[in-house]
């Protein structure tokens, strides 16, 4: 995905700092995610326990400093009291303890769980993480430095880093997540209220990482998609000024680069080196010439023809790719001698 | 204990005059002999644990590259590794000797075992001097296969199908993996060919992705053992010296007692390291 | 040496000959540097540790005065963050680890247990000599340039980085071993040179408690060294054990760190513990309330101590049954840690009460460490460890614990045995005004980062959002408020060494070992071996002698 974000680095202006949107709460910051409660719930049942014991200890030190002060060393004065153990005491400050630190753990491993198994219909998001910039790409392909999200419907972002190890972390959704390079992750969310929420990279990344700042918009269903749809399509005219440039773009972003390469090396479908106007025999013994036509086809419905040599295993792109963003790839093919 | 007696003044170190190697905060020189011991093998331990994550290393990447670690092993020399098992095994015997000659103040007995030890600790070296000059030859090092420095670079000059111990064995198998090499067939292919020669049984013979990673292991591994050899060395001429000089007795023979443990130690490691680099596959 | 014909109680409460005691007995550089007197090594330990403090409170101030707003205060970005790794790891590696086993602990220790020396003189001071160069290393790499990682040394970030990891982290790797060979000295010293009488249940709890620390130096510290040399490794001839490029895993990387790491928070607060049993008894004038429990609390919290490390990485990836696993244990050290909390309280009860400095910075040690050890309880809570892991409420959590805890009983420690070391009595007034400064210093700093953190300000961030202004300058006015009161505190000190020696053998009243001896000791520690037949805090025979301005025993006032 290298060039993609190098093109798109210069592309994409940097968004200007998010705001973080008022709390109601002394702690913690806006409740935006179905987990924001309960972890909330649980860091209050925390807070309170501990201000119990801190409250109990502090009291007791003060009360003992106050009441069995001495000063005057020479007085010789004794401790009123010679007891130097008593193992009641000792089981019941032990046990008590115990009984809230299991607590802590029950509801906290419960709450992770939920933090860590996204349901199955989830809408996926690919986040791609580098020094010192995030990248967010939706199902349609398009791209964005900021994360747009639909309220109300499970998120799964799939996290991947390009260099150093960075993390993902919403504190309004409550949710964090390394992205590790070399390696895929997940955090899963569902967002419940409206509006703009900070994005921070929270894994020490060098020297530009408190910039690595960004925002999610969570917005209804339908101006999700209506972003979406304008945010592509706007890109497209900007792009289609370059069709061949937009369309080796394309051709990384949707994944075609893992398949097919450019140098002529065979992956799991054929390379585009020097395929454009080539005669290219199928399975099934017929043949044609590699044109407009035919890459279009071989795109919306690549079971039609299945190239000798080669598993039946491409996907489709069908709605997944415009006819503007189709005829891009097509100049980017015929570039490839 | 009195402090009286006239040498007790001479230096803080013999502060009592019971002996020349009586340090001065000890009562008895059995209870310096405990303390010693008890010293060296919390030194162990710490040994253990040191070399500890490299092991776990190791188990990490065997359980998630199994392939790498068979396809590795064709390359190692067992036959140099036996030899050098033995021999540590040898010095470890003279190194208990020794102990057992510093006990009973036979002087003799003791410098020749220290000496034979040392000797089988540069054996060792020697062997394992030529085993890494054949991995550098042959490319067999850690790095990138585009590493800057050659001696970095991961980059086998050899397939394992050229090699001759696996020609000798597998005559059929090399030769198919070679031909299905030879025209210039992808790595899933080459591997079809080759368990289609051996009837079904896959041995692995193809180079996996990130094969680098076991050499680095390796060496990684046998050179920090080797160091400790070395150390071993310095130590045993440190103590064939005081040897010489009739430094040690039935009353005095802790270091000696120590250094045989250490060498034990270094022994024990390596007797791990052969079964888990060389042999298991 | 006219020590043969004098029996120590002949010194009565005066002070030992010139030739007697420790530090004048020889003079001159090399009798310092080469010296196998324990006493001595631990004072050159503590002269290092305290440099390295304000080295490192230098280095925090930098950090505290660049976030005073956000964007640019003082210093770049790249600066700042090699200001947060030195912070860290001059804090870590050169004063918190070393400050009490090493530097207070070889002073007391074998004076406590009744013994001439510890049981590896010239490996001690060896370990002092490895600690010197692994500090060199340390802060000398600045003048390359000093490293940027953090002080987790977090690959692959720092495999790839242009600074100086090497020379830094190899420094750490000496430092191991000085940790480890002290560890190693005082286990063997606590097994093998206790004299007659002195049982296990007769020690002092701060030789329990260093027991215990040295257990886990000598168990954890060595994962740490080949860590590091992996890092090293890795850096300089791509290895590849760590590097995903070359098929390797970086978060291995992290649970070799924690391995050690974690560990090693206790080998920080341990012996903190066992300071402050000590000054709690001391300055109760009653005997300490549940001794075997908080003795072999120490034990069970290096033991439990090495099997959490997994709390540091619930978000980098691993498994939700590990994590579990590491959770569940982590919460199991709250129990033994509150055992000691509740003892210690006990043992204040119906006691007589002495407010002097060191009693003081126990009292700042109960309230701040515990708000410290409760704060780990949400970051071992798995669901709200995901939302404030590497924000500011893990800042203000482990500085709640080092600074608040370890710091602080450090302190507590050294004005309890400064009069021992240096034959001096501090001036009592000053001492407790810095205490305060300090105590309030400390809150108004890192109290904040807790809200700061809670609402999503993540650490190492040389630029904040402009929400959180406010309490990050709250957090610096603080930070200059202790630097402040660390300040008086050093006056205090180095006005006393201009005094004539006039400390008194006990001056609080303490029943350990170490306050039958002079102040400061002689060389020899004891003629004999002392007799132990009592226990380390059995008060009754000590009585209050205006005379010589502290306490002696019964016998001795009447003769
Ligand atoms: C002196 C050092 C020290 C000490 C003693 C502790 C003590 C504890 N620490 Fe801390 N910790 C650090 C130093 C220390 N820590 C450091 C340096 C880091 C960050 C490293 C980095 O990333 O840079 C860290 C980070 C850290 C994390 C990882 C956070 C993250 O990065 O996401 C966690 C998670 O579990 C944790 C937990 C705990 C716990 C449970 C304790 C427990 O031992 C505390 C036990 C004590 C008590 C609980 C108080 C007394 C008890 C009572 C009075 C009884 C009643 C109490 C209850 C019922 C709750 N610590
Ligand atoms: C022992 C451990 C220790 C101690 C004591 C401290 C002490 C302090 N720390 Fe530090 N800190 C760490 C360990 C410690 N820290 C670690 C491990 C990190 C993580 C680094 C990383 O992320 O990698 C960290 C990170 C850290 C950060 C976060 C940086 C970031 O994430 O961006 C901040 C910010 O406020 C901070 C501040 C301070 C302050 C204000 C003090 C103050 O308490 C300091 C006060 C002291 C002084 C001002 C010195 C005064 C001394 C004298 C005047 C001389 C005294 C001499 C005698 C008494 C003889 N520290
Ligand atoms: C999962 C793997 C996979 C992905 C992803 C993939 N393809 Fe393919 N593709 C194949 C395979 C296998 C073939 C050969 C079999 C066939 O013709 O269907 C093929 C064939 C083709 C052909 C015909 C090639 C020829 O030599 O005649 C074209 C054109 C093509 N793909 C374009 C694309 C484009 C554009 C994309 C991305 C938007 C893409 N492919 C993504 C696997 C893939
Ligand atoms: Cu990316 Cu921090
Ligand atoms: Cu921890």
């Amino acid at each position: 995905m290298t060039n993609v974000t190098s093109m798109l680095l210069a592309a994409l202006q940097p968004g200007d700092k998010p705001k973080i949107p008022d709390s109601p709460n002394f702690w913690t910051p806006t409740e935006a995610s179905t987990f924001a409660k309960d972890t909330d719930w649980l860091f209050q049942f925390i807070t309170w326990t501990s201000a119990v014991v801190m409250v109990g200890v502090v009291a007791a030190m003060v009360l003992f400093c106050v009441k069995y002060r001495a000063t005057d060393r020479s007085k010789n004065e004794k401790a009123t009291s010679d007891v130097d153990h008593d193992n009641t005491l000792e089981i019941t400050w032990s046990v008590i303890p115990l009984f809230f630190v299991v607590a802590f753990f029950v509801f906290g491993f419960r709450g992770f769980v939920d933090l860590r198994t996204p349901p199955k219909d989830t809408y996926d998001i690919h986040a791609t993480a580098q020094k010192w910039k995030w990248l967010f790409q939706y199902p349609s392909g398009y791209v964005s430095d900021t994360l747009h999200v639909p309220k109300d419907r499970p998120v799964k972002v799939i996290i991947e880093s390009q260099d150093v190890i960075h993390s993902f972390y919403v504190p309004a959704f409550r949710q964090k997540m390394d992205a590790v390079p070399g390696r895929y992750s997940y955090a899963w969310f569902q967002a419940i209220e409206l509006g703009e929420f900070p994005l921070f990279c929270a894994e020490y990344c060098g020297t530009s990482h408190s910039d690595m700042i960004t925002k999610v918009v969570v917005q209804e269903q339908g101006d999700f998609d209506k972003w979406l749809a304008e945010a592509a399509k706007k890109e497209e005219e900007e792009a289609l000024k370059n069709p061949a440039a937009y369309g080796e773009t394309l051709y990384n972003r949707n994944g075609c680069a893992t398949c097919h390469s450019t140098d002529g090396s065979v992956k799991v479908g054929p390379s585009f080196k020097g395929i454009w106007g080539k005669t290219e025999n199928f399975a099934d013994g017929t043949s044609a010439q590699v044109d407009e036509n035919y890459i279009r086809e071989s795109v919306e419905d690549p079971q039609a023809k299945i190239v000798k040599g080669f598993p039946a295993s491409m996907p489709t792109f069908k709605g997944k790719l415009s006819n503007n963003q189709i005829r891009a790839i097509i100049e980017f093919i015929k570039n490839q001698k | 204990m009195t402090d009286t007696t006239a040498d007790a003044h001479a230096s803080h170190e013999h502060g009592h005059g019971d002996g020349p190697h009586l340090a001065h905060h000890f009562d008895t020189y059995q209870q310096q002999f405990d303390t010693g011991k008890l010293g060296i093998w919390l030194f162990l331990a710490q040994e253990i644990l040191f070399f500890s994550a490299l092991f776990v290393a190791y188990i990490v990447y065997r359980s998630m590259h199994p392939e790498i670690f068979i396809w590795a092993h064709y390359y190692l020399d067992t036959q140099l590794g036996a030899i050098n098992t033995g021999v540590l095994i040898v010095s470890s015997l003279t190194a208990a000797w020794a102990v057992r000659c510093a006990q009973n103040a036979n002087k003799t007995g003791l410098v020749i075992n220290i000496v034979i030890t040392i000797a089988c600790a540069f054996g060792f070296l020697g062997i394992k001097y030529k085993e890494y000059s054949h991995k550098f030859h042959d490319g067999l090092m850690w790095g990138p296969a585009d590493a800057e420095l050659t001696w970095t670079r991961h980059n086998p000059k050899e397939e394992v199908w050229e090699l001759h111990e696996f020609r000798a064995h597998h005559p059929e198998v090399a030769e198919a993996a070679e031909e299905a090499a030879k025209e210039g067939k992808s790595r899933a292919e080459i591997a079809a060919a080759a368990r289609k020669a051996a009837g079904g049984k896959d041995y692995g013979i193809v180079r996996p992705n990130h094969s680098n990673i076991f050499f680095g292991i390796y060496f990684f591994m046998t050179g920090l053992h080797g160091i400790h050899v070395i150390a071993g060395i310095i130590v045993w001429c440190w103590l064939l010296i005081r040897a010489l000089k009739g430094q040690f007795g039935p009353k005095y023979f802790g270091p000696i007692d120590y250094a045989a443990l250490y060498w034990h130690l270094v022994d024990l490691i390596w007797i791990y390291l052969f079964p888990l680099l060389y042999l298991i596959h | 040496m006219a020590s043969t014909t004098t029996t120590p109680d002949a010194f009565g409460n005066a002070h030992p000959t010139a030739d007697e005691s420790y530090l004048t007995n020889e003079r001159g550089l090399r009798s310092w540097i080469l010296t196998l007197d324990h006493k001595r090594i631990g004072v050159m330990y503590l002269i290092g540790v305290l440099c390295s403090f304000a080295l490192g409170g230098f280095f925090a101030l930098m950090v505290r005065t660049e976030l005073f707003t956000p964007g640019k205060t003082i210093i770049e970005a790249d600066t700042y963050n090699q200001m947060f790794t030195l912070h860290g790891a001059v804090m870590v590696f050169l004063v918190i680890i070393p400050g009490i086993p090493a530097a207070l602990g070889n002073f007391v220790l074998p004076i406590q247990l009744g013994a001439k020396d510890v049981a590896f003189p010239r490996l001690n001071l060896f370990s002092f000599h490895l600690w010197t160069i692994g500090a060199l290393f340390l802060v000398l790499s600045m003048y390359i340039s000093a490293a940027d990682t953090g002080w987790t040394f977090y690959t692959p970030y720092s495999t790839t980085t242009t600074t100086a990891v090497i020379p830094a982290t190899f420094g750490a790797f000496i430092l191991g071993f000085s940790s480890i060979f002290t560890g190693l000295n005082m286990i063997v010293t606590i097994h093998k040179l206790r004299p007659p009488g002195m049982t296990w249940f007769r020690m002092p709890l701060f030789c329990w408690a260093i027991y215990a620390t040295a257990i886990m130096q000598v168990l954890a510290t060595p994962v740490l060294g080949i860590t590091l040399l992996m890092l090293i490794v890795e850096r300089a001839f791509h290895i590849g054990i760590f590097d995903p490029a070359l098929g390797g895993d970086p978060v291995l990387y992290q649970h070799f760190f924690w391995f050690y790491s974690h560990p090693a928070v206790y080998i920080m607060i341990v012996p903190a513990f066992g300071v402050i049993s000590e000054v709690i008894a001391a300055f109760s004038r009653k005997k300490i309330f549940g001794y075997k429990f908080i003795a072999l609390s120490s034990v069970a919290i290096a033991i439990l101590g090495f099997l959490v490390w997994g709390h540091h990485m619930f978000v980098s990836g691993q498994s939700v049954l590990a994590g579990t696993i590491f959770s569940a244990i982590t919460f199991l050290i709250a129990i033994p840690t509150a055992i000691k909390i509740f003892n210690w309280l006990a043992t204040m009860y119906k006691g007589r009460i002495f407010l002097d400095t060191p009693m003081l910075y126990a009292l700042a040690f109960l309230w701040v460490f515990t708000i410290g050890g409760v704060t780990g309880m949400y970051l071992s809570v798995m669901s709200t460890d995901v939302h404030l892991h590497d924000t500011y409420f893990v800042v203000a959590h482990f500085h709640y614990v080092m600074m608040g805890g370890a710091i602080t009983a450090f302190f507590a420690g050294l004005h309890y045995w400064w009069p021992k070391l240096s034959g001096r009595m501090y001036d009592e007034k000053m001492g407790r005004i810095s205490t305060v400064i300090v105590f309030l210093g400390l809150n108004l700093t890192f109290f904040p980062q807790f809200i700061m953190g809670s609402h999503g300000m993540p650490r190492r961030y040389y630029n904040y959002l402009e929400e959180f202004t406010i309490y990050h300058q709250l957090s610096t006015v603080g930070a200059y408020m202790m630097g402040l009161g660390f300040l008086l505190t050093a006056i205090n000190f180095f006005r006393s060494l201009r005094k004539k020696p006039d400390a008194p053998k006990n001056p609080w009243g303490a029943r350990t070992l170490e306050w039958e001896t002079t102040s400061p000791p002689p060389y020899y520690n004891y003629h004999t071996p002392p007799v132990v037949d009592f226990g380390p805090y059995d008060y009754d025979d000590l009585v209050f002698d205006k005379k010589v301005g502290g306490y002696v025993h019964k016998s001795e006032l009447k003769a």
